[in-house]
C-alpha cells in the first residue's frame, strides 16, 4: 500500500442555503420576479434559485442607498462608521467557516484557499478598512475628502466575496453607499453577507445587494442616481463601461484582465521559484486576473525549470473541492470551461507542445487538468489573451531586456512576477516593468493594506491601501472634467 | 438559634502591580491608600518600588522583539481585541472612575467611552501608519531609496491622573510596535489596575504594557535614568519638574516627550524612528 | 579521488559544487512546508501513516543519565511498542551513545529484535569538538560493540568558517570506517546552521562525502526538524538522486513529539522527495516521547475514543 490522502472532506453542514434568494434591499430581502439557478460546478448540483434583478429592483436599491446617504450615513461621523465595519469584520471571522464552505460550493474552489485565503483576507480588509474610516484627513488627499455618494458595484465570480470586500469596505469606510451585483454563478456569498450587515445592525440601505446577470449589472452602470462605478470583470465589459459613462459625470474605477509575465532569471531560487509558479497559474484554476499566466524563462535554466516544474506539478491534487487536500477545484462555470478548452486548443493549432500530468477528472462538474504549453512565442495567442484557466504558456529569453520586451509587450498591464536572488536585478526589472502590481520570489499576495490595479487595458484605479481611497473620494484632482 | 438576615458581604479585590502579564505585589511590601471624594477607604494599591520599575523593563525589554514584530494586522486586532473587553466593562470603569476622580458618574461614563473610542483610533493606526511616515526618497542614482518608521523600544508613561489621557499614552506608544511601562499616580490606580485585567484577557503578549502604581515623584527620575528605556512620556509630570527628568534623560539620549491631549499621528510618530534604505538597481 | 563524479574532494572542487547550488528563499521554503503541513491525514490513510510512523522511529536516549536498565527498558519497547497488540510494528532502530550500543544489541537479540539495528551517536556528539583520531575511535568503539548505524556529527565551527574541505575530510573518514559494517547519518544540527542556503549546502556536502543518511539535528539544539529544514533536505536527496542515481535517506531529530508532527513529515516525504522514501531504509524519525503519541493515537482509532498515557507504557 502506498501512502495515498483517504477523502478528508469539509463537512457542508455547517451551511444553510435557502431554496431561493431575493435581493437584499433596504435592510431588508425582498422577493424577486424571475429566478435563475446557480450550481455547484463540481458536481453540476442546483444548490438555489437566485432572482434576476429589473430595472425596478435597481431602482429600488439606488433608492434606498440614495436614502441611506443622505439620511444617515453621510451624516454619520467616521468613528462610527468605522465601528459599524469593525463589527461586520469581527463578524465575518466569527462565521469564516461557514463562508469558507459556502464560498466552495458556489465557486468550485478549493476549501483550503477559501479557508486559508479567502475569507481571512475578507475579514481583513472590512477590518483595514474600519481604521480608515475616521483617518481620512491623513491619507494624502486633502482636508476632509468627501464621498461621492451611491456606488454601483458589479464584481466577478473568481474571488466572489473578496471582491465584495474590496469594494464595499472602502466605500462604507469613505462615506459612500452601495449598490452591489455580484457575478451571476456566484451569488450565495453576498446574500450571506446581507446577513452579516443585519447582525451588525449596518443602518438600512447602506448595503444593498442585487442578483442578477450583465443585463442586471448594465442596468447599475446607466442609471442616473449612481455616481461612481466600480467594476472587476474582463476588459470586454470594462470598455464598454467606460464608453456607457462617457459623456455623464460618473467617476469610474476598473479593474479588468491581464496576462502577467512571470520572469526567471538564471539565479532564481528554483525550488521555491517552481512553487511560484504553480501558485501564480494555478491558484483558484487559474480563474485569476493577475495571474503569472506568461512564464518567461531565461534559457540557460529553462530546461531545469521546466523539468522540475513538471514533476511538481504530478504533485497537484486536483478533485473535491471540499477535500481539505483539494489544491486545484472545479471550473466555475461551464461557460468557462468552453472557452479555457477553445483556447488551449489554439495552442496546440499554432505548434506549442502541450503538457498536463495524468489525473482523472470527475465526469460530473466542470474541469480541466492543470497545463503547461512549451515552445510559445509572443505570435501566439495562448501567449497574448487571457485564458483565464489553468493553462500556462511559456516562453524563454536570453537577455534581461529581453525579458522586459516581452513581459511589456502586452495590451495588459496588471501583474507580473520577477525570480532572481540579485536584489539590485529586482529593483531594475521592476522598474522596467509596466504593471500595477510586482511581485519579487513571490506571486499572487494579497492585503488590504498593499493597493491593487493596473496599467493600460488592465485598468483604471487601484483598490487597496492608501491608494484605494481615492478611487471613493472626491479630491482636488479628481474634481475637475472626465 | 435563630439568625438575622444580614445583607450579603462583598468578596473585594486585592490590588497589585501588572508585570510582564502576571499579577505580582511590589517587592517592597508598600501599599498606599487610596479614598474617595469623601475621605472614604477605597483600595490599598501597591507601592511600586525602583525595583519593580527594573523588573518592569526587563519585561518590557524581552516583549519588543515579539510584539514589534507581529504584523502591524495582528497588533491592530489584539489592540481592538482590548477595546472590545473594555467595551463589557464599561460601567466598572464608569464607577471606579466617578468613585476617585472628581467627575460625576455620567461624565465618567463619556470619560469611558471616549476612551474606547480613543483606543480604537489608535489600533486602527497600527497598519497604516507607514502609508503617511514612509515612503520612497528621489535620490539622484541608480538607486532605490526608502524610508520606513520603526518603533523605538521600550517606552516609559508617567501618566497623568486622568483615565483618558493614560489610555492615549499607551496605546499611542504600543501600537507602533513599543513596548511600555507605565507610573500611573493615585486614584488612577483604582481603574488602570482593571484596565490591566482587561489586557489580561486580551492575547496581548506579555511584558508589552506593564504597569506601576505608585508615586511619580519617586519612580520618574528612575526611568528617567534607567539606561534601557528608550523613550518617556511624561505628560503626567508637572512642567517645572520635567528639566530635571530631561537631564536625566540625556545620559543616553533618551527621547523624552510631553503631550497636550490633541488626537495626532504625530503622538505615534514621536516614538518612532525613520530609517532610510538604500538599495542599488542594476541589471 | 571522486565523489560521484561530481567533486575531486579538494577545497576548491567543493566551494564550486556547492556556489552553484541554487539559493533558497526561506519566505518561499517556509510557504510550502506550512502548506503541506495543511494536508488532512484521515481514517485509512492515518491507521497506514501512524504504522509507517512507528517502523521508523529511532527510539532514543541519549541522556548523561542513562543506565543498562533505562536502556535495555528501551529496546523492549522497540520491540514490541505496544505490549498488549501484536500488530504494531517494531520500530526503525534504537539510538543510543556509544558505550551503551553493546548492552542495547544484546538485549535486543535476546528478545526477538534481531532485525532492529542499534545507532550509535558518534564523533564526540553532540559537539563535535574533539580531535580526529578520537572521533575515529569512538566511531570504531561503537561498530566493534555491534551498532550497525552510525550517526555522526559534523564539525559546525568548520561549516561556518567556510572550511568545507574538513568538514568533507571528516565525513569521508568516518565513511571509511564504517566501511560495510555500519550505515551512517550525519548530523548537520541545522539550528546551528540557521539558513536554509547552509542546510541545502551541509546536505550536498555529506551526500557527496558518502552519506547514507542526512540528519537535522542532535536533539540537543532548538529549533530542530522544522518542517522548511526537512523540506530543504528532501529535495536535496530528490535532486541528489537525479543527478546520480543513489536515494540517500533522511533522518529529522528533535521536536517531533506528536502523531501530528509526525504525520505532517510523512506528507513533506511523499511530496516533496517522493513515495520511494516512504520507507524506514530511507526515512527515520529521531524520537522518544513520539512513539507513545503514535500509540495513543493506535488506540483511539483501533477504540473509538481518546487514549490516556495511563495505558502506553513508559521506558
Amino acid at each position: 500500500m502506498t501512502f495515498e490522502y483517504a477523502p478528508a472532506l469539509e463537512s457542508r453542514s455547517i451551511v444553510e442555503i435557502k431554496s431561493k434568494y431575493g435581493h437584499f434591499i433596504d435592510g431588508k430581502f425582498v422577493p424577486g420576479k424571475k429566478y435563475f439557478p446557480t450550481l455547484n460546478p463540481a458536481t453540476e448540483e442546483v444548490l438555489s434559485q437566485i432572482s434576476l434583478g429589473t430595472t425596478s429592483d435597481v431602482d429600488k436599491a439606488v433608492a434606498a442607498a440614495q436614502k441611506a446617504y443622505t439620511k444617515t450615513w453621510s451624516k454619520m461621523s467616521g468613528k462610527e462608521r468605522g465601528k459599524y465595519l469593525y463589527r461586520i469584520a469581527r463578524i465575518l471571522q466569527e462565521r469564516a467557516r461557514e463562508f469558507a464552505v459556502l464560498e466552495t460550493l458556489d465557486n468550485g474552489k478549493p476549501i483550503r484557499e477559501t479557508r486559508d485565503i479567502d475569507i481571512p483576507l475578507v475579514a481583513a480588509h472590512f477590518f483595514y478598512h474600519a481604521g480608515w474610516a475616521d483617518k481620512l484627513d491623513y491619507a494624502g488627499l486633502g482636508h476632509s475628502p468627501q464621498p461621492y455618494g451611491v456606488a454601483g458595484q458589479i464584481i466577478p465570480w473568481n474571488f466572489p466575496l473578496l471582491m465584495l470586500a474590496w469594494k464595499v469596505a472602502p466605500a462604507l469606510a469613505t462615506g459612500n453607499t452601495v449598490v452591489l451585483k455580484p457575478a451571476e454563478t456566484t451569488s450565495l456569498t453576498a446574500l450571506l453577507f446581507a446577513e452579516v450587515c443585519q447582525q451588525a445592525e449596518l443602518p438600512n440601505g447602506v448595503v444593498n445587494i442585487v442578483t442578477g446577470d450583465g443585463s442586471t449589472g448594465a442596468t447599475i452602470v446607466n442609471h442616473p442616481g449612481i455616481h461612481k462605478i466600480a467594476f472587476t470583470g474582463s476588459t470586454e465589459v470594462g470598455k464598454k463601461i467606460a464608453r456607457a459613462i462617457a459623456s455623464t459625470d460618473k467617476k469610474a474605477t476598473l479593474e479588468l484582465g491581464g496576462k502577467g509575465a512571470n520572469i526567471v532569471f538564471d539565479d532564481a531560487p528554483i525550488d521555491e521559484t517552481v512553487e511560484g509558479i504553480v501558485n501564480g497559474i494555478f491558484f483558484n484554476q487559474g480563474h485569476v486576473c493577475c495571474a503569472g499566466s506568461r512564464l518567461i524563462l531565461q534559457e540557460s535554466v529553462a530546461d531545469e525549470v521546466i523539468e522540475k516544474l513538471k514533476v511538481r506539478m504530478t504533485k497537484i491534487r486536483v478533485g473535491d473541492p471540499l477535500d481539505k487536500n483539494t489544491d486545484l477545484g472545479a471550473i466555475n462555470s461551464k461557460e468557462q470551461l468552453l472557452k479555457i478548452g477553445e483556447l488551449s486548443a489554439v495552442g496546440d493549432a499554432e505548434g506549442a507542445e502541450r503538457w498536463s500530468p495524468a489525473c482523472s477528472l470527475s465526469e460530473k462538474g466542470y474541469w480541466f487538468a492543470p497545463t503547461i504549453f512549451t515552445g510559445v512565442t509572443q505570435a501566439h495567442r495562448i501567449a497574448q489573451e487571457e485564458i483565464f484557466g489553468p493553462v500556462l504558456s511559456v516562453l524563454t529569453f536570453r537577455t534581461p531586456q529581453e525579458a522586459i520586451e516581452k513581459a511589456n509587450n502586452t495590451p495588459f498591464g496588471l501583474s507580473a512576477g520577477i525570480w532572481s536572488e540579485k536584489g539590485s536585478r529586482i529593483f531594475w526589472a521592476s522598474q522596467q516593468l509596466k504593471a500595477g502590481v510586482i511581485w519579487a520570489n513571490t506571486f499572487n499576495k494579497f492585503d488590504p493594506a498593499s493597493p491593487f490595479g493596473g496599467y493600460k487595458e488592465s485598468g483604471w484605479g487601484r483598490e487597496g491601501g492608501r491608494h484605494g481611497l481615492a478611487a471613493y473620494l472626491k479630491t482636488g484632482k479628481e474634481s475637475g472634467a472626465k | 438559634m435563630a439568625t438575622k438576615k444580614i445583607a450579603r458581604v462583598e468578596v473585594k479585590k486585592t490590588y497589585k502591580l501588572f508585570i510582564n502579564g502576571a499579577f505580582p505585589r511590589s517587592e517592597s511590601g508598600r501599599v498606599f491608600e487610596v479614598t474617595s471624594r469623601k475621605g472614604e477607604f477605597i483600595a490599598n494599591p501597591s507601592l511600586a518600588s525602583r525595583k519593580d520599575l527594573r523588573d518592569a523593563v526587563t519585561a518590557a525589554r524581552a516583549a519588543h522583539s515579539g510584539w514589534s514584530k507581529a504584523t502591524a494586522y495582528n497588533r491592530g486586532q489584539i489592540l481592538y481585541r482590548i477595546a472590545e473587553m473594555l467595551e463589557g466593562r464599561s460601567e466598572q470603569f464608569a464607577s471606579e472612575i466617578a468613585l476617585t476622580s472628581d467627575v460625576t458618574p455620567l461624565k465618567a461614563a463619556a470619560i469611558v467611552s471616549e476612551s474606547i473610542d480613543r483606543w480604537v483610533w489608535y489600533a486602527g493606526w497600527s497598519d497604516k501608519l507607514q502609508a503617511i511616515s514612509g515612503g520612497t526618497n528621489p535620490v539622484a542614482g541608480p538607486y532605490f531609496n526608502f524610508s520606513i518608521a520603526e518603533p523605538q523600544g521600550v517606552i516609559a508613561i508617567a501618566s497623568s491622573p486622568s483615565f483618558l489621557t493614560f489610555i492615549d499614552a499607551i496605546a499611542a506608544a504600543v501600537v507602533s510596535g513599543n513596548t511600555t511601562i507605565v507610573l500611573v499616580p493615585g486614584g488612577l490606580s483604582v481603574p488602570a489596575m482593571s484596565f490591566a485585567e482587561v489586557l489580561a484577557t486580551s492575547d496581548l503578549p506579555a511584558g508589552v504594557i506593564n504597569i506601576l502604581t505608585g508615586s511619580l515623584d519617586e519612580l520618574a527620575p528612575w526611568a528617567a535614568s534607567h539606561m534601557d528605556i528608550d523613550g518617556f512620556d511624561i505628560s503626567g509630570i508637572e512642567k517645572k519638574r520635567r528639566g530635571a527628568l530631561k537631564e536625566a534623560g540625556a545620559e543616553n539620549l533618551k527621547r523624552i516627550h510631553a503631550f497636550d491631549g490633541k488626537l495626532s499621528p504625530t503622538r505615534i510618530q514621536a516614538f518612532m524612528e525613520s530609517k532610510t534604505v538604500w538599495h542599488t538597481v542594476g541589471v | 579521488m571522486s565523489f560521484y563524479g561530481l567533486v575531486d574532494g579538494s577545497e576548491k572542487s567543493l566551494k564550486t559544487f556547492l556556489g552553484q547550488l541554487s539559493g533558497v528563499d526561506q519566505v518561499g521554503a517556509d510557504a510550502r512546508a506550512a502548506m503541506l503541513g495543511t494536508r488532512s491525514i484521515k481514517t485509512t490513510s492515518k491507521r497506514w501513516a501512524i504504522d509507517m510512523a512507528i517502523s521508523m522511529v529511532d527510539l532514543t536516549t541519549l541522556e548523561g543519565a542513562d543506565t543498562p536498565g533505562k536502556v535495555r527498558a528501551l529496546c523492549s519497547k522497540a520491540v514490541r511498542p505496544d505490549p498488549t497488540d501484536s500488530t504494531v510494528p517494531s520500530v526503525g532502530a534504537i539510538c543510543v551513545y556509544n558505550d551503551m550500543v553493546a548492552i542495547a544489541r544484546t538485549q535486543l537479540d535476546a528478545i526477538g529484535g534481531k532485525n532492529i539495528p542499534v545507532a550509535a551517536v558518534s564523533t564526540a556528539f553532540p559537539s563535535g569538538r574533539a580531535s580526529m583520531e578520537v572521533k575515529i575511535q569512538d566511531t570504531q568503539d561503537a561498530i566493534n560493540a555491534g551498532a550497525a548505524e552510525i550517526d555522526m556529527v559534523i564539525d559546525r565551527g568548520a561549516f561556518l568558517a567556510g572550511n568545507y574541505g574538513l568538514v568533507f575530510d571528516e565525513i569521508v573518514k568516518i565513511r571509511e570506517v564504517c566501511g560495510d559494517r555500519a550505515h551512517l547519518k550525519v548530523i548537520f544540527e541545522t539550528g546551528e546552521l540557521v539558513t536554509y542556503d547552509n542546510v541545502r549546502k551541509a546536505s550536498y556536502l555529506a551526500m557527496l562525502a558518502g552519506a547514507d543518511f542526512i540528519k537535522t539535528s542532535t536533539g540537543k539544539v532548538a529549533p530542530a526538524a522544522t518542517p522548511p529544514v526537512v523540506l530543504v533536505m528532501l529535495e536535496a536527496v530528490r535532486d541528489f538522486y537525479s543527478m546520480t542515481q543513489r536515494r540517500i535517506g533522511v533522518k529529522p531529530a528533535g521536536g517531533i513529539r506528536t502523531t501530528k508532527d509526525a504525520m505532517k513529515q510523512l506528507v513533506l516525504v511523499k511530496e516533496t522527495a517522493g513515495e520511494e522514501w516512504l520507507t524506514p531504509q530511507l526515512f527515520r524519525i529521531g524520537a522518544s516521547a513520539l512513539l507513545n503519541d503514535l500509540l495513543m493515537q493506535r488506540m483511539k482509532i483501533a477504540d473509538g475514543y481518546y487514549a490516556s498515557p495511563n495505558y502506553v507504557t513508559i521506558d
